[in-house]
């Protein structure tokens, strides 16, 4: 039977700090998001989304319920798999693209596979590919400074796609770019990263990128408001 | 990713040039200091190092050192011969001299008496001259460095004339000694003529140097010695720790070296570790985008190693080298003259520059282990 779902989270609850001091986040966040789709997140600032994403992720643990994504409970898992699980079936894209400013774009394209094991030169070839496709072919020898915000985040997305990630998820991609580069980069994304098992998940406060979602919830205050297919 | 951990250690050129110089200069001051400290203390035993055939020396049982000596009685050495495992024994004579330089300069000088039938006592190497030559009357063999310094513009030649507290003396040979603790001026002459600069030729034996027998050891020998004679004799190895050790105990060189080379050890310790630390601290967040990425901590901690291995190696070569040529050029002037770096110094600073290394990237490692992936997320 096909996977149903991408992600599904049940009554996930996130706490900050301990005591007195003890905030809840996530007030039981109950979430399906659906295979072979863009799934946008958004809501107000604070509301809880990259906490959210970062449990999804396993870059956080929850302090209550639980999360499955590709079939598997990431909740549940020992540390060290969750580790594995991420460089394995993950790909990630930053608001603030996080490149290795020591790398050029190709290496830093090439990272993701590079932590698989794969050795750097193949990884770079690799890459190289992925690069020309987002129209970065000139670019490829550059170093992060010498790129424009577009570019760096055409190198991020290459880097979080390079190892053909089951799922790709990213926080406020186009916040850093202008209208029109938010709009190159989304569709770029939308491009490589589509597929019937694949999924795409993008937190967002940029109404302008709307049209490339197929789905959208929104979130307040730590729950899930609403959640409906796209119809812009 | 060890490749990536390299271009991350180059990319920030200031910074790892700043971490390599760190341990260049802990490395080059240890090796710099301690081999002065081990050149230095070696020239307490120069004296017997030039003595190579004589493995027993025998003097009066007050004797510490080389420098304050008591003479032992003639008939000390007719006893000594027949000391069971004695192979031969000679007398040796040691003494200060004045002498006046070229130029009217007074030095203070050494002036060695060696055994008139055999001349052992002579250093091996002859740089210019006939060592037999020495049997003629007023004949001395000078020390190189000696000669240079009382010759100053002079080109090595044999046949100039000295003046050793007042009397005539004709330089027949030019040899290479060791370098000496105190004077760089060495006069070599027979054991007779020796005292007649000094002594008015009344006898006075300062060593008798001897040789162990075959079937015996120097040790063995020495002890015979002792239990015979009533004087004190040791292994001309022991004797010339005890001249060593002498100079470590009752002068302040130790303390003085010691300080700087803790110094330095503490500079390299302080240094590499806050540049690394920082190093680290600064490409935190690219630790942690590659940590949420899917690198395992096992990895990061490799790593972080081999940046600091590197580090290690180039600081460590650079300031060998650094002080190789040290010992390199400053070993021609005569004031280092004989300074060399021994192999165990540099050895020990190696391990001193590990100890450095491994210490920042244990403190550098705690971070990195600790950086929580989430972060990437966060603006
Ligand atoms: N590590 C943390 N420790 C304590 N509180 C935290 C931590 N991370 C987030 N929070 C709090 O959790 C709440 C939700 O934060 P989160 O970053 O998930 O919001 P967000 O929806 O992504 O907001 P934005 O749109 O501004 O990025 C905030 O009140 C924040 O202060
Ligand atoms: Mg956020």
């Amino acid at each position: 039977m096909p996977m149903e779902f991408a992600v599904e989270c049940k009554g996930v609850i996130k706490d900050f700090g301990t005591g007195s001091v003890r905030q809840r986040v996530l007030h039981g966040i109950d979430w399906q998001v659906p295979i072979g789709a863009t799934t946008f997140l958004v809501g107000p600032s604070g509301c809880g989304k990259t906490t959210l994403i970062s449990i999804i992720a396993g870059l956080l643990s929850a302090t209550e319920g639980y999360v499955r994504i590709l079939d598997q409970e990431i909740t549940k898992m020992r540390r060290s798999r969750v580790v594995r699980f991420r460089a394995d079936h993950l790909g990630y894209i930053f608001q603030q693209f996080n490149l290795l400013p020591s790398l050029t774009a190709v290496e830093n394209a090439a990272v993701s596979l590079v932590v698989q094991g794969v050795t750097l030169a193949t990884a770079k070839r690799q890459a190289s590919v992925l690069l020309d496709r987002l129209g970065m072919e000139s670019n490829k020898l550059k170093y992060p400074n010498q790129l424009s915000g577009g570019q760096q985040q055409r190198v991020a997305i290459a880097r979080a796609l390079v190892h053909n990630p089951k799922i790709v998820i990213s926080d406020e991609p186009t916040a850093s770019l202008d209208a029109e580069t938010g709009h190159e980069v989304m569709e770029l994304l939308g491009q490589v990263a589509s597929g019937a098992d694949r999924a795409v998940i993008v937190v967002t406060h940029d109404n302008r990128i709307f049209p490339f979602a197929d789905y959208i919830a929104t979130m307040s205050d730590g729950r899930i408001e609403s959640f409906r297919k796209n119809s812009a | 990713m060890f490749s990536i951990a390299l271009k991350m250690l180059f990319h920030d050129r200031a910074k790892y040039m700043g971490l390599v110089l760190g341990v260049a200069f802990s490395t080059l001051l240890i090796n710099q200091q301690l081999g002065i400290f081990i050149g230095l203390i070696t020239r307490a035993g120069a004296v017997i190092v030039d003595v190579p055939q004589a493995d027993v020396w025998v003097m009066d049982p007050g004797v510490k050192n080389l420098d304050t000596i008591f003479p032992l009685r003639d008939t000390e050495l007719g006893r000594v011969r027949g000391v069971p495992g004695v192979a031969w024994a000679v007398p040796l004579y040691k003494s200060n001299v004045t002498i006046r330089t070229g130029n009217g300069e007074l030095e203070s000088s050494l002036l060695m008496g060696v055994d008139d039938s055999t001349l052992i006592g002579l250093p091996p190497e002859v740089v210019l001259g006939n060592i037999d030559d020495l049997r003629r009357p007023d004949a001395v063999a000078v020390s190189m460095d000696g000669y240079r310094k009382i010759w100053r513009n002079e080109p090595l030649k044999l046949g100039n004339i000295a003046e050793l507290n007042d009397r005539r003396a004709v330089v027949v040979a030019i040899v290479k000694d060791s370098p000496k603790f105190t004077s760089s001026i060495t006069f070599f002459t027979r054991y007779s003529q020796a005292l007649q600069y000094t002594n008015n030729g009344r006898n006075q034996m300062s060593f008798i140097v001897a040789r162990s027998a075959e079937d015996s050891t120097p040790a063995e020998v020495a002890q015979n010695i002792v239990a015979r004679t009533g004087l004190q004799a040791m292994s001309a190895e022991d004797f010339r720790w005890k001249a060593i050790m002498y100079v470590v105990q009752n002068t302040g060189i130790p303390i003085s070296i010691g300080t700087v080379v803790a110094l330095g050890v503490l500079v390299g310790i302080a240094v590499v570790g806050l540049m690394f630390n920082l190093f680290v601290l600064e490409n935190l967040k690219q630790f942690a985008v590659l940590k949420a990425i899917g690198t395992t901590n096992i990895r990061l901690i490799g790593m972080v190693f081999l940046q600091a291995a590197v580090v290690g190696f180039v600081g460590f070569s650079l300031g060998l080298f650094g002080a190789t040529m040290f010992f390199e050029t400053a070993g021609k002037s005569p004031t280092f003259q004989g300074f060399y770096l021994p192999w165990y110094v540099a050895a020990a600073s190696g391990g001193v520059a590990a100890a450095i290394i491994i210490l920042a990237a244990m403190i550098a490692m705690r971070r990195v282990l600790f950086v929580d992936p989430a972060i990437v997320f966060r603006g």
